[in-house]
């Protein structure tokens, strides 16, 4: 198996796009890093989307975007895995390179979700829960992960005012990051006084509806040199895993329990020979501050029960043991739904390189954890300095 | 044959034929095997409606409205489900479901089939839904009486819910209310408990209340409801049965008349002599206003809920249009057993929740958005 | 309220939302519901159906005020996570409740209530739902 490296990374801001197309966003974000691994071209395109069809009427992205960034006649398609296929997207490409098939693969992450009314987006996103049995009964994402968030707080004696750190933190972060779409710090104060969507889940706990696209030029080490890229730009994936869950929240084993997180992790951790401790930042799915806590649980940076402890704790500040969300995670940069993963991608590269407006010292070893559904499809990746 | 040609004209062929006799009576003995009610949790009081409009008397204290996610279909589900728990039967055994109500879900499209699968009762049966304004409940009791008494059904469900429509500001819309009951007939036995001594009819084209197709809100004839169209017909049907059937007002123990409202029923009873105590345990109107074509079906189980094997029951619908439909019901030792098999009316009737004007408007389905 | 789908998508599920129909599997004997064709314990494909009681406890709950389209008129509304006592959990609406009603092991019962309409010339979409016991 080949070694797959990270070469190249590109991002458009995260917010509301109102004069951008989906694919000038995803052309834009995959130029910049095509530049930034000063290339001009690539042997594949992977477009990590959810749902663009419900959303602006568009499906076959990977010939979309390959066609109008000038890429010629090479293979591209769009890989769907919910909120998670960014993160999915990243992993297909660079099993492509892994096996050998492929030697430089783009890996476009994009959103478009401000072309509808709010109340679309709502059902649009519930596509990815279970159609017949959650979505028909009136769920949305928020209801699903506000059930989750009720449970936790009342099974493991948190508050809604522990949960809301998670948010903070986010933006405390996101406020140093030129691409995140919220760029001002909060207090717990102001996380429980926006307003309830689905209690306990109020506004500022969860991630906004926006638009972005992200992107990553993933190819061989030997590729990387023949292409005199400087080793200080080489990122390695040098772990990956995914896994599913019920589709059906209800149907799960344990409500408290990422265990398709688990198992990712456990693939990843194997594959990249690390354990946990060795992760210096992570970046996970909080999409909710919910699922923060759970995340953080699942791949083995807290015990179960003690996610939301970390961040009472102090440990997920940039300085603390466990650094999270680095550019402001999902809440604060924002979650352009089958972009994240890519996004959460390119952050962890730029720590890596050192080259992160929050820079982590001396980071060397970063894990992404992608979260599709309600925790029903996820993927992790482990990213190392070379 | 209870026909008999009473008159041929030389000059044509027509034929005049004329009952012999009035009542109503099937092959077979009759009874109910289960009966049930339902009732919605939310109640606004009339000084509410009153206040919206600047109205300061009202004719009931307060009246039933069905949640928002609650419709006449829905009603006659609960309904079916609380009656087939004291039939203590196969639902695969009902070989009719009749709906009657004059606010079906689907101008075309039948109410019963869904109840009919709510309930399990799918597919071997007949399935129908019946419209005579109020009394399209009694109409599907009358035809359920037939089927099962001619022998061609084992079991016939009747049903008669609605989630009536007043028009805003008009004094229907201080009684126009929710609710329903069913009532699963069979052939009397020691397993119903009660059963049908007769059954009686009174129909003519009295024009006192109407809804056209497409409108919202059913138009009034305004006091012409009263005198040509509901006591005539009351009265009529009531003192038509107990003729055919040698009883006198003194033979009931109680008597449940339609009503649209208090005052109503209670002039029926007197003017039949009729005293109030032997109507009241039926009367339900002021607590729960009228339930349309539920009314009497409502009303009833409330009195089976209480009432002792051997009592008489006199039932008399009203159905703008018009008609009456009466009925003698003699409790049987079943009750007893079988009462506490699912939830009494007054169960429902007790489980309330007051929603003011707005709430009330939402939970109509009034609001555009 | 939103464009209907083909109304067969909706009908070939009215047994199971109207009447709450699982599954039994014939192996191991768990009960699934929504009724699956293989169990997702012993991998098993004899399966049975099997008439769920409707009677459950509340094991967590929300109140949706920002539901998706095509259930606008109904906001707020709260759906629960219901333990059933034959075991499943379902997701569903809870109805005939105030929101600071509910509570950790609530107990419900299941009735049949409309689920959404579709404008005024769409089918009605009927369905399971869970309230308070009455008595």
């Amino acid at each position: 198996m080949e070694r797959a490296v990270i070469i190249g990374v590109g991002m458009t801001p995260v917010g509301e796009h109102w004069k951008t197309s989906l694919r000038d966003l995803a052309v834009e974000a995959l130029l910049n890093a095509m530049d930034d691994a000063n290339i001009d071209g690539v042997d594949s395109l992977y477009v990590g989307n959810m749902i663009s069809g419900p959303f602006v009427e568009q499906e076959n992205l990977g010939t979309l975007i390959a066609d109008w960034a000038g890429l010629g006649h090479i293979p591209a398609v769009k890989v769907e895995a919910a909120c998670a296929s960014g993160g999915a997207a990243v992993q297909e490409g660079a099993k492509a390179v892994m096996s050998g098939l492929e030697d430089v693969v783009a890996v476009v992450g994009v959103e478009k979700m401000t072309d509808v009314w709010p109340s679309d987006a709502t059902r649009y996103l519930a596509y990815a829960a279970d159609a017949e049995w959650e979505l028909f009964h009136g769920a949305s994402f928020v209801a699903l992960n506000a059930l989750v968030m009720r449970h936790y707080m009342h099974t493991y004696g948190y508050t809604e005012e522990d949960l809301a750190l998670f948010a903070v933190n986010a933006h405390i972060n996101g406020a140093k990051n030129p691409y995140a779409m919220f760029k001002k710090p909060i207090k717990v104060e102001t996380v429980l006084k926006s307003p309830y969507i689905a209690d306990p889940v109020k506004l500022f706990d969860a991630s906004p509806v926006c638009d972005g696209a992200a992107a990553v030029i993933i190819t061989t080490p030997e590729k990387a040199k023949e292409l005199g890229i400087p080793k200080e730009k080489w990122v390695e994936i040098s772990g990956m895993g995914r896994a599913i869950d019920t589709i059906n929240l209800a149907n799960r084993k344990d409500l408290l329990r990422l265990k398709a997180a688990e198992v990712a992790a456990e693939k990843a951790y194997r594959m990249a020979g690390i354990a946990p401790e060795d992760v210096d930042l992570f970046e996970i799915h909080d999409a909710f501050t919910i699922m923060a806590a759970l995340s953080l649980e699942a791949v083995g940076a807290a015990e179960r029960g003690k996610g939301a402890e970390l961040a009472k704790e102090g440990q997920i500040a940039i300085d603390g043991d466990c650094p999270i969300q680095t550019m402001g995670g999902l809440k604060a940069r924002g979650h352009p739904v089958g972009a994240t993963g890519v996004y959460q991608t390119v952050e962890a590269a730029l720590q890596l390189r050192g080259e992160a407006p929050n820079q982590v010292p001396d980071a060397e070893v970063a894990l992404t954890q992608n979260i599709g559904g309600t925790g029903s499809n996820i993927t992790v990746t482990i990213l190392r300095r070379v | 044959m209870r026909l008999a040609i009473s008159q041929r004209k030389s000059d044509s062929t027509f034929l005049r034929v004329m009952p012999m006799r009035k009542l109503l009576r099937p092959i077979k003995d009759v009874g109910i095997v289960g009966y049930g009610a339902y009732v919605p949790m939310f109640r606004i009081k009339s000084a509410e409606i009153g206040r919206v409009w600047g109205i300061n008397a009202f004719p009931i204290e307060e009246k039933a409205v069905n949640n928002l996610d609650e419709d006449a279909l829905t009603i006659g589900i609960e309904a079916a489900r609380n009656a087939l728990k004291r039939a203590k039967i196969d639902p695969g055994l009902i070989r009719a479901i009749w709906f009657g109500s004059e606010s079906k879900p689907y101008a075309v499209k039948p109410s019963a089939t869904v109840i009919a699968e709510a309930i399990g009762a799918t597919p071997h049966l007949d399935a129908a839904d019946f419209e005579f304004a109020c009394k399209a409940g009694t109409e599907a009791l009358q035809a359920a009486i037939g089927f099962v008494g001619s022998g061609m059904a084992e079991y016939a469900m009747a049903i008669g819910a609605d989630t009536a429509q007043g028009r805003p500001g008009d004094h229907l819309e201080f009684t126009a209310a929710a609710g329903g009951a069913a009532y699963i007939v069979g052939e009397k036995s020691s397993e119903t408990l009660a059963y049908f001594e007769g059954s009686y009819s009174y129909v003519t084209d009295t024009p006192d209340f109407w809804r056209r197709q497409h409108e919202h809100y059913p138009r009034h004839g305004n006091r012409f409801t009263g005198e040509p169209a509901y006591f005539r017909h009351i009265i009529n049907a009531a003192k038509g049965l107990m003729e055919e059937l040698g009883l006198t007002v003194n033979d009931f123990d109680y008597a449940v008349f339609h009503q649209p409202n208090v005052k109503f029923p209670l002039t029926v009873a007197k003017i039949l002599g009729i005293p109030v105590e032997r109507v009241k345990p039926g009367l339900l109107s002021g607590v729960i206003g009228n339930t349309y074509s539920g009314a009497t079906l409502v009303g009833v189980s409330a009195v089976l809920d209480i009432a002792k094997p051997g009592e008489r029951i006199l039932w008399v619908s009203f159905g703008s249009g018009a008609g009456s439909d009466a009925f003698s019901l003699v409790v049987q030792d079943a009750i007893e057993e079988k009462r506490d098999l699912a939830p009494k009316t007054w169960d429902y009737i007790n489980r309330k929740k007051y929603i003011d004007y707005a709430l009330y408007v939402k939970h109509r389905g009034k609001l555009l958005m | 309220m939103g464009k209907p789908m083909q109304v067969s998508r909706f009908w070939r599920h009215f047994k199971e939302k109207y009447r709450l129909i699982g599954t039994k599997c014939k192996k191991c004997g768990k009960i699934h519901f929504p009724p699956r064709q293989v169990c997702n314990e012993c991998g098993s494909r004899e399966m049975e159906e099997v008439q769920l009681s409707g009677r459950g406890k509340v094991i967590s709950w929300t109140i949706v005020r920002n539901p998706p389209s095509g259930f606008e008129y109904y906001k707020p509304y709260p759906l629960a996570l219901i333990e059933l006592e034959e075991g499943p959990i379902i997701l569903a609406q809870l109805t005939d409740v105030e929101p600071e009603e509910i509570t950790f092991g609530m107990e419900v019962e299941m009735v049949t209530r409309k689920i959404r309409e579709f404008n005024e010339d769409g089918i009605i979409l009927y369905g399971y739902k869970f309230r308070p016991p009455v008595k």
